[in-house]
């Protein structure tokens, strides 16, 4: 299974929720806003990933899961 | 429409070579485009289009984009994008119905080629436009015009009117003419009826795009082009230009040149021949603006040794963007008139996404600052990691515009700006065209005061800009 993360940068409000919930791949920037340097995200890091997707107020962080069959 | 299309398919592939057989009557050498352009001011009228080039050849689809694609044709309106696989990816989903949009905005300020064809040479247009609808199985074609280009819209008006036979559809919509509206996503968003901004992609609009149809949006340069090609073939297109940058180009090129204005090059032709076209220049120069507002400066002992070939302008990293060359001279100071540029980019940010918003406008203080002499020159190091951090964080690719330009203008002027601290600037301004940016040079301290105030002014207009929108 592999993961992707992106922002919806239209739809974020630099509530910061993310780098909160996943520092290992997201910083924010000098305003706020979320910096994903990798988006490929690391099998241990998938479920803490998902956790922040769902987590963020204005749903602008999407992780792209792709399932193998 | 979608049995149209695989008629198509068939008939060109038996007989391949149709359109890539050389005619007689296409022009020889030089110029193309713009051949039978009278010094009237008129439009060129329907019959005279037809003495010039013949009536509108009918390529089977899929002709027309083998055609396409034999030519090396890429589109013109700045991302250099090969206009034979975005001709396909539409013709692909003709079955949902598609929709060609031709985006005639001409944002870019420098630039003048569009509104060129659309008021001087509207048949060439249309015939292309006409030529990519049947290509992608397209019965509506929407020509999207800035509302200020009044001569483009008159000429368009009357050009529709006249053209009968067409089984496509022409309409004809006027619109904002911000910076950002060269995105297609935006002009597409406007159509739509929604604000004139760029949408989050995917679904880019070649699968989701007019009403949520497959939508090809194109340059008019590059439809004009596709007019030719269909006419004389491939052949004859690949006549002019390099093996890899075949054909011509429409560029602008302004400054300190003697004959500023839009001239038809061939690729491959050095600098210093499209300086001379526009009459040469009027004082010793120091850097060229290659490819408009987003594009790159080139110092002038670099530029020279150029020549207008997409390999050329990538060794200097830069690419010709939508034709657009700008020569700064020596009495010019290129730290005021970068600053000037990115000043007018962060104000023409979309106002949506975060990193655009505040990472251009204090990308573009500081910049200012560091023009005006008085910021610190560790503040150079924070501008190159904004620019390096906006780069890829917005919908469209406005902030990778603008710090594409912020680099290059730090790479070429980088070293003026010790000497700006030190001592006063005493360039005058190079009247490079920045719509409602005031010219800057460095002034005594109560000038150096109120460009700092301007600053502020700047942020809050800014501000009720966005909303407004």
């Amino acid at each position: 299974m592999s993961a992707r993360l992106r922002v919806n940068p239209i739809m974020c409000e630099a509530h910061g929720m993310c780098a909160e919930l996943l520092p290992e791949l997201i910083r924010l920037d000098d305003w706020g806003y979320p910096i994903i340097d990798e988006a490929e995200v690391p099998p241990e890091l998938v479920d803490l990933a998902r956790r922040a997707a769902d987590a963020c107020p204005t749903l602008a962080l999407l992780l792209d899961e792709e399932r193998r069959r | 429409m979608s049995t149209g299309l695989r008629r198509g398919g068939r008939q060109a592939r038996s007989a391949d070579d149709q359109i890539s057989a050389p005619r007689p009557n296409g022009p020889a050498g030089l110029p193309r485009l713009l051949v039978g352009l009278d010094a009237s001011g008129a439009p060129m009228t329907l019959a005279d289009h037809g003495r010039v080039h013949g009536p509108i050849p009918r390529p089977a689809p899929l002709e027309l984009i083998e055609a396409v694609e034999r030519s090396g044709l890429r589109g013109r309106g700045g991302a250099d994008f090969p206009t034979a696989i975005k001709l396909r990816s539409v013709a692909e989903r003709s079955r949902r119905g598609t929709v060609v949009v031709v985006n005639g905005s001409e944002t870019e300020p420098a630039s003048a080629k569009d509104r060129l064809l659309l008021a001087r040479l509207p048949h060439l247009v249309l015939d292309g436009a006409v030529l990519a609808a049947r290509a992608v199985g397209a019965r509506d074609v929407i020509v999207k015009v800035g509302e200020g280009s009044a001569a483009a819209l008159r000429s368009l008006e009357g050009a529709i009117s006249l053209r009968g036979g067409d089984d496509v559809t022409i309409h004809l919509a006027a619109g904002p003419e911000g910076y950002v509206m060269g995105e297609e996503s935006a002009v597409v968003h406007l159509l739509n009826g929604g604000a004139p901004v760029p949408t989050f992609v995917p679904p880019r609009v070649f699968e989701r795009g007019y009403r949520g149809r497959p939508t090809l949006v194109q340059n008019p340069e590059t439809l004009a082009q596709i007019a030719l090609v269909a006419r004389y073939g491939d052949r004859w297109y690949r006549e002019l230009g390099t093996d890899a940058d075949p054909g011509s180009a429409l560029v602008t090129i302004s400054g300190a040149v003697a004959a500023p204005g839009v001239y038809e090059l061939a690729f491959g032709t050095p600098m210093t021949d499209l300086l001379a076209a526009a009459g040469g220049s009027t004082e010793p120069l120091q850097a060229l603006l290659v490819g408009g507002y987003f594009g790159t400066w080139v110092e002038s002992s670099r530029a020279f040794r150029l020549r207008l070939a997409r390999e050329d302008l990538r060794s200097v990293g830069c690419s010709l963007g939508s034709g657009v060359l700008i020569a700064l001279g020596e009495s010019g100071c290129g730290l005021h008139e970068s600053a000037r540029v990115i000043q007018y980019l962060a104000a023409q940010s979309a106002g949506q996404c975060g990193p655009c918003v505040y990472g251009l406008r204090a990308i573009s203080d500081v910049f200012g600052a560091l023009a005006d002499g008085v910021a610190h020159d560790r503040e150079r190091d924070r501008l190159l990691r904004w620019t390096a951090e906006v780069r890829g964080r917005g919908a469209c690719h406005h902030p990778d515009g603008a710090a594409r330009f912020v680099e290059s203008a730090l790479s070429v002027f980088g070293s003026e700006i010790e000497w700006h601290r030190s001592s006063r600037c005493t360039a005058v301004p190079a009247g490079m065209p920045v719509p409602g940016i005031a010219a800057r040079t460095s002034g005594p301290r109560a000038a150096r005061r109120s460009a700092a105030a301007g600053a502020s002014a700047r942020s809050s207009q800014r501000g009720s800009g966005g909303s407004g929108r």
